[in-house]
């Protein structure tokens, strides 16, 4: 049994295209395609160099070794906050904004939560040229103003999500409307391992650069390919996703996923979704996510706005499901915590989501000589606002 | 028969209204119903709000957002719509997001429904293929019809297949939009009503999306049985609450 997508985008019970009619041309114009496109040589000598070039990779494999005597464990760093744009996302933008231009599109969408996958994504716009529409709760305009600015300066219009409750699943809504709108010309590029069938995959693939790495650098300090865990903070899971992506299949690696817990997964603000979520739909896909009795999506809650998805990716849910991942939630306290001690253990400042999977050690013990892989997937600049009020710094 | 197809084989133009149940007020819907009964509208579509509805513009939207927050539910349909049949004649379709119904329990849902007497469902975001595979059967024998969508975009191969698994009618979504965007119909998508109506489907079409008024009424039945309002009708009820829905009708077709 494999924990790869399936040709039809199921992993096990979940995944596949719940999408309206009006979307089916859109979607099945990039399912029909995206895997012969992503196998051409041309393709793949841009992508790579793109992510050479600009993105700056390989990232690097660090072992943390203040970090690692204080749990006594080995821990490695995977440096994707060194990307350009200060994380991961940018895989995927690079990835998806040459799939676009393959595809003969000259509009971009997107919809991001705290910002970060806007501007990545305006990123790559401004370095292809291309038109790039942001769609952005009204609620995360007012409080990720940096981000905002730093889209308009990178040329893409950033539209307010007025609907619902106007957070990155109402962005999300809108961005897909968008698409159902313009049908020809637009290109949709979403954030994370969510959506219609091809996108978790699609998304997956292009992050799986992140565990193709580390494997040639684990090689390269460790002698060996695999670690015993690789752990990875979740939210929508495009950075785990990538993080787990060659290992999926390799009994011998131990997969880690971290949600975040918010105030506590009983407290009624929690974005916990493997704890607290039941299989549904959303966003055009069958997976775990937080709803009420009646079917409605509920609005999940973390201090860590890139976790506060009310859904999961299909491969997660599946992984959450077939027991093959081990899934473990960190409170905002305990994520706040272990990102100041990393900061001062290690002088790496991470991201709030990314202190989420830092956060495991305190109660989850791992063997001295067990080698630990973590996913740093952003670096913490954009949650310096957030760490001030926190600690009062 | 179904009482859409019976509805079907009337001779004239085939008026629809979609509203979304729950609103302006929770208990509106059985009385919106039977006025839209007594005011000539051939048949009905009923909205089983979502908290997420993809395929909808923020009229719909705001409508379900607030018919939700005032505390409608999936129950409290069934059991406002609990004897409908003793005072309302016409077909009755609810159209709704998937998710709601999974959460219901697809087999219990269509139960309810045929007690109820519902006559079919649209859910946009269920796929054919989906439809075909798990639930054809469990429509099949609580007599219910689903309702399939076709777009501008739609090949003719498709259009195809989703004649030959529909049996009523086809939802025939007038332009590439969400509902309420547009007013009036250019050349390009009245050259689409009649590139379908050419097609010759053993189904007939109802148009819907972008209809507001007599003119596009009008326009859109020239090649097509039907046409469905909802946007238009949700915006006249907010404006003018649910008293005045005789002149909405009567503004559409006059009597």
């Amino acid at each position: 049994m494999s924990y790869q997508a399936n040709e039809k985008g199921y992993y096990g019970d979940f995944g596949g295209a719940f999408i309206p009619e009006m979307l089916y041309p859109n979607v099945e114009e990039l399912r029909s395609q995206y895997l012969d496109i992503m196998k051409e040589e041309s393709f793949q000598k841009e992508f790579k160099d793109l992510l050479r070039d600009y993105v700056g990779r390989p990232t690097p494999l660090y072992y943390a070794k203040r970090f690692s005597e204080k749990y006594g464990t080995k821990i490695y760093l995977k440096r994707e906050d060194l990307c350009h744009t200060g994380a991961h996302k940018v895989n995927n933008t690079v990835g998806q904004i040459l799939m676009a231009k393959r595809l003969g599109k000259d509009r971009i969408i997107a919809e991001t939560g705290a910002g970060q996958h806007g501007v990545a994504t305006a990123t790559v716009c401004a370095l292809m040229g291309i038109e790039c529409i942001v769609y952005m709760g009204e609620v995360d305009i007012e409080r990720q103003a940096p981000n905002v600015a730093r889209m308009k300066m990178l040329g893409a219009t950033v539209v307010p999500a007025k609907s619902g409750s106007r957070t990155l699943k109402d962005a999300t809504n809108e961005a897909i409307r968008d698409w159902i709108n313009n049908p020809l010309n637009t290109h949709y590029i979403i954030g994370s391992v969510v959506g219609p069938h091809p996108y978790p995959d699609m998304v997956a693939r292009f992050q799986a650069v992140i565990s193709e790495e580390i494997k040639v650098q684990l090689k390269e300090k460790e002698g060996r390919e695999n670690p015993d865990y690789v752990v990875a903070c979740v939210g929508g899971g495009s950075n785990a996703a990538g993080a787990y992506f060659h290992y999926l299949d390799n009994p011998e690696v131990g997969i880690i996923a971290v949600e975040a817990a918010g105030k506590g997964i009983q407290s009624g603000e929690s974005a916990a979704t493997s704890a607290l979520g039941k299989e549904g739909i959303i966003h055009g896909s069958k997976t775990l996510l937080m709803q009420t009795d009646d079917g409605q999506i509920t609005e999940p809650y973390s201090i860590s706005a890139g976790l506060d998805y009310p859904g999961v990716g299909p491969m997660h849910a599946n992984l959450f499901r077939s027991g093959r991942g081990e899934f473990i939630s960190i409170t905002d306290k305990a994520a706040m915590d272990a990102g100041l001690e990393l900061a001062k253990l290690e002088g790496i400042i991470p991201a709030i989501e990314t202190s989420h999977a830092l956060a495991i050690f305190e109660d989850r013990k791992f063997k001295k000589d067990d080698i630990v892989v973590i996913n740093l997937s952003g670096r913490g600049d954009k949650d310096l606002s957030t760490y001030i009020d926190y600690f009062d710094l | 028969m179904n009482r859409i197809n019976k509805k079907l084989q009337e001779e004239q133009k085939l008026l629809s209204i979609y509203f979304t149940a729950g609103y302006p007020e929770t208990e509106d819907t059985v009385s919106i119903l039977q006025e839209l009964e007594k005011n000539g509208v051939d048949f009905i579509e009923i909205g089983l709000p979502f908290s997420d509805p993809l395929a909808d513009g923020p009229t719909i939207q705001e409508s379900s957002t607030k018919a939700l927050k005032s505390g409608m539910t999936t129950n409290k349909l069934f059991e406002q719509l609990k004897g409908i049949r003793d005072s309302v004649e016409i077909p009755l379709i609810i159209m709704g997001y998937f998710n709601p119904i999974l959460q219901y329990g697809v087999e219990k849902f269509c139960k309810k429904c045929a007690e109820t007497g519902i006559d079919g469902l649209i859910i946009p975001d269920l796929p054919v293929d989906v439809y075909n595979e798990q639930y054809m059967q469990i429509f099949e024998e609580n007599g219910l019809q689903n309702i399939f969508l076709i777009t501008p975009q739609t090949s003719e191969e498709r259009i195809r297949f989703i004649d030959s698994v529909s049996n009523g009618f086809i939802y025939m979504v007038s332009s590439a939009s969400v509902t309420g965007s547009t007013s009036g119909f250019g050349d390009e998508t009245k050259k689409y009503f009649k590139r379908v109506n050419d097609m010759q489907l053993k189904n007939p079409q109802v148009v819907g999306f972008g209809i507001s008024d007599a003119e596009s009424f009008q326009q859109a039945t020239q090649y097509a049985k039907g046409a469905i309002i909802g946007s238009a009708f949700i915006k006249h009820l907010n404006k003018n609450g649910k008293n005045k829905i005789a002149d909405f009708v009567k503004s559409i077709r006059p009597v």
